[in-house]
């Protein structure tokens, strides 16, 4: 998909004014975050394990090279295939040569950011190839012609009549006068459509949550059991993944599924966790005839060995962006790509360039909840300044900021000036702002005054106060 | 495509400052899979016996809507499907997997009950099948594919009734993994994973709508297990 990352500022602003949204967000807030707490105070043990998912997800990244020749080794012991990409697309050149040579006309998918990255969905049907999502939230967004807006809750910017109105829009074999105003027959409705494609697709594809080096598995974890009747109902199960998803065992992978999914949506465990290796057996009644892993580099190694390392062990749980007051504000759209939230600050400017998407780590209040809720300890805040370095060397932020940085920088580094002259301002300030102590506008800070006064100096620095106390405390 | 797989690995190895690993450096990570190592297990199943760990389970499946009938033996396995169908309004009809687990339940003695073996089909509304572990941590179910168990029977009827043995109710995901790993292996010595391994944590379910939680999106509706306390005890 294109980025409109570029646009955040004007994509914010306009998510402020959307009724919907705001509704939509408003549950959001009500939602997740209250549920992870619940379920995490349930398990003593689980600030310890997030240590250990750390060290697991750390150990691979600086052994990655062994742990992928490793699960290649035993895809293929067990009859499946995998295919590296570097690009989105040859990925999609990959995914598509498989779907031609299995004359597949539909092909059903499970959700799949990776699927989103590549944009999937345009090239097969470029091409001649039906892709229907089956995430209710995937299938929602598709015939919505949306993209997520969340990496775990696709249709989380949704209200339920804009979600029946879609429906009736779609589903026009069906009764104009039925009833659709609530979400059990909202759900009912896509089953029993989804269902018939589930029966019909000729090519399944997934992502993979995590892929098991020891075994030449692939993880998948939903709650709707969309994603193993699209693995098990076709002639071919293809899971994306990039290349970071790989974790050595079994009991490496039980140890991050603890993790997941009370991070995620405040659940004990996911309803499915399906591990898959490799096509069915010969002496199977179903499953997939072939097994497919095409992994997807697109940057990911890029990020190996540089400050964004630590951004490799995100497991893609969501919690960073339940938490964020900025993603709780503005929603996920306003991201302008596929990730969103604090996560998707870090990682859009890797993967399509600080010039689209440098105003992405500047939305945040560096409150620093994102990094206190993720699973993976990974440290999103400095992440996130890293990328606002990178993006004053490279010049690219505005130009008043540029200079104002610099002015300030004047000052700050020359102690006895910066005391003179604050002092002067917090005393000018104070007599200006006058009985009132606010002001309605000021110069050069049009933009924060618009939606709020900004509170005069009382007269007084930090700094001046601070001596004063000192000496006072001194004396006594 | 073996260009992109050498520049892949190729870029891994620049950024992380070093060739291939050498035979002596890649020794203790080929041991770390041929010998997997378990990591932190929580208390909160491990450290009860088996008798609490089969409370647990129930305890945990009945938080996600999982429903469980204890019956004392096999024998009782029927007359318990028979009335859990009968409760919820539903045909005496079931499809059910060809699984050698099953064989010894007297299945014949509720004539009432309609029931074909084998793989499951889109109109199949209720089935029965086995289950290879039940993990009392979160109160998840444990299914595992072959000829006699296909996958799309735990996903495809509305309403899935699981036949479980008490010994079969293990503490953790771990557990599970260890008890899958004794069965006989695969001619390469690989132990043999089979196509499929399914956890399933109570019946399928949405949030996608405005976060509200409404039950069988795409798979079953309703999850019952007819858990056989017989020989549940000696694990």
């Amino acid at each position: 998909m294109q980025a409109t990352s570029h646009s955040f500022k004007q994509n914010a602003h306009q998510a402020l004014g959307n009724a919907n949204l705001q509704k939509a967000l408003n549950l959001m807030r009500a939602g997740f975050p209250a549920k992870r707490a619940a379920v995490i105070a349930k398990l003593p043990e689980f600030e310890a394990l997030r240590e250990q998912g750390k060290a697991i997800k750390n150990h691979v990244l600086e052994n990655l090279d062994f742990y992928l020749e490793a699960f290649e080794r035993n895809v293929v012991a067990r009859g499946g295939h995998v295919h590296w990409c570097r690009t989105p697309q040859e990925a999609r050149e990959t995914v598509l040569a498989i779907c031609r040579r299995l004359e597949a006309k539909t092909v059903t998918k499970g959700k799949s950011m990776i699927a989103e990255e590549i944009a999937l969905n345009d090239h097969l049907a470029q091409n001649g190839i039906t892709p229907i999502e089956t995430d209710l939230g995937e299938y929602i967004i598709q015939i919505r012609n949306e993209y997520p807006s969340h990496i775990i809750a696709p249709a989380i910017h949704l209200v339920k009549e804009q979600i029946a109105q879609s429906f009736r829009e779609t589903h026009t074999h069906l009764d104009p006068a039925r009833l659709l105003e609530e979400a059990p027959t909202l759900v009912a409705e896509a089953r029993t459509i989804l269902r018939q494609k589930f029966l019909s697709a000729d090519v399944g594809i997934t992502g993979a949550n995590f892929c098991i080096a020891e075994t030449g598995s692939t993880i998948i974890v939903t709650n709707e059991g969309n994603g193993d009747l699209t693995q098990t109902l076709t002639k071919a199960h293809i899971a994306l993944a990039s290349l970071e998803k790989i974790v050595p065992t079994l009991e490496d992978a039980s140890t991050l599924l603890r993790l997941l999914a009370r991070s995620a949506t405040g659940q004990e465990f996911s309803t499915y966790t399906t591990v898959s290796t490799g096509p069915r057996r010969p002496e199977d009644t179903d499953g997939p005839g072939e097994f497919h892993v095409v992994f997807l580099d697109n940057g990911r190694t890029a990020m190996l060995g540089t400050e964004f390392q630590d951004m490799l062990r995100c497991i893609r749980c969501g919690a960073c962006m339940n938490h964020c007051p900025v993603y709780a504000t503005v929603g996920g759209h306003a991201y302008g790509w596929v990730y969103p939230g604090p996560m998707g600050a870090v990682l859009t400017p890797t993967l399509v360039g600080v010039d689209e998407a440098g105003h992405l780590p500047n939305a945040s209040t560096f409150c620093g909840k994102c990094e206190s809720v993720c699973p993976m300890k990974i440290p999103l805040p400095k992440l996130m300044r890293h990328w606002r370095e990178r993006e004053f060397e490279k010049q690219l932020s505005p130009a008043t900021y540029r200079y104002g940085l610099k002015f300030w920088a004047f000052f700050a580094t020359r102690p006895s000036l910066y005391r003179l002259f604050a002092g002067l301002g917090a005393r000018l300030l104070g007599v200006m702002g006058g009985s009132r102590g606010r002001f309605r506008s000021l110069p050069l800070a049009g933009g924060w005054t618009q939606g709020r006064d900004m509170p005069a100096p009382e007269g007084r620095t930090f700094h001046s106060l601070w001596a004063e106390r000192r000496r006072a405390g001194k004396a006594a | 495509m073996s260009d992109a797989r050498d520049q892949i690995l190729g870029s891994i190895r620049r950024a992380l400052k070093r060739g291939a690993l050498d035979a002596a450096q890649a020794a203790p990570l080929e041991q770390r899979l041929s010998d997997p190592q378990r990591n932190l297990i929580p208390a909160r199943a491990a450290a009860r016996d088996h008798a609490g760990q089969v409370d647990l389970f129930i305890a945990m499946a009945g938080e996600v809507q999982t429903t469980v009938t204890r019956v004392a033996d096999p024998a009782a396995v029927p007359a318990a499907v028979a009335d859990y169908l009968a409760q919820q309004n539903l045909p005496a009809r079931l499809v059910m997997t060809p699984d050698p687990q099953l064989d010894d339940i007297p299945w014949d003695e509720q004539r009432l009950l309609e029931i074909r073996r084998g793989r499951a089909e889109d109109n199949d509304a209720a089935g029965v099948t086995a289950c290879f572990a039940g993990i009392a941590e979160t109160g998840t179910l444990m299914l595992t594919s072959g000829p006699a168990s296909p996958t799309r029977n735990n996903f495809l009827p509305d309403t899935h009734i699981v036949v479980m043995r008490g010994n079969q109710v293990v503490a953790t995901y771990e557990d599970g993994w260890t008890r899958l790993r004794a069965q006989p292996r695969h001619a390469d010595g690989a132990w043999a994973m089979p196509r499929t391994v399914n956890f399933i944590t109570g019946p399928s379910r949405t949030g996608d709508i405005e976060q509200r939680i409404e039950l069988g999106a795409h798979g079953p509706r309703r999850l019952h297990i007819v858990l056989i306390e017989d020989g549940g005890t000696s694990s």
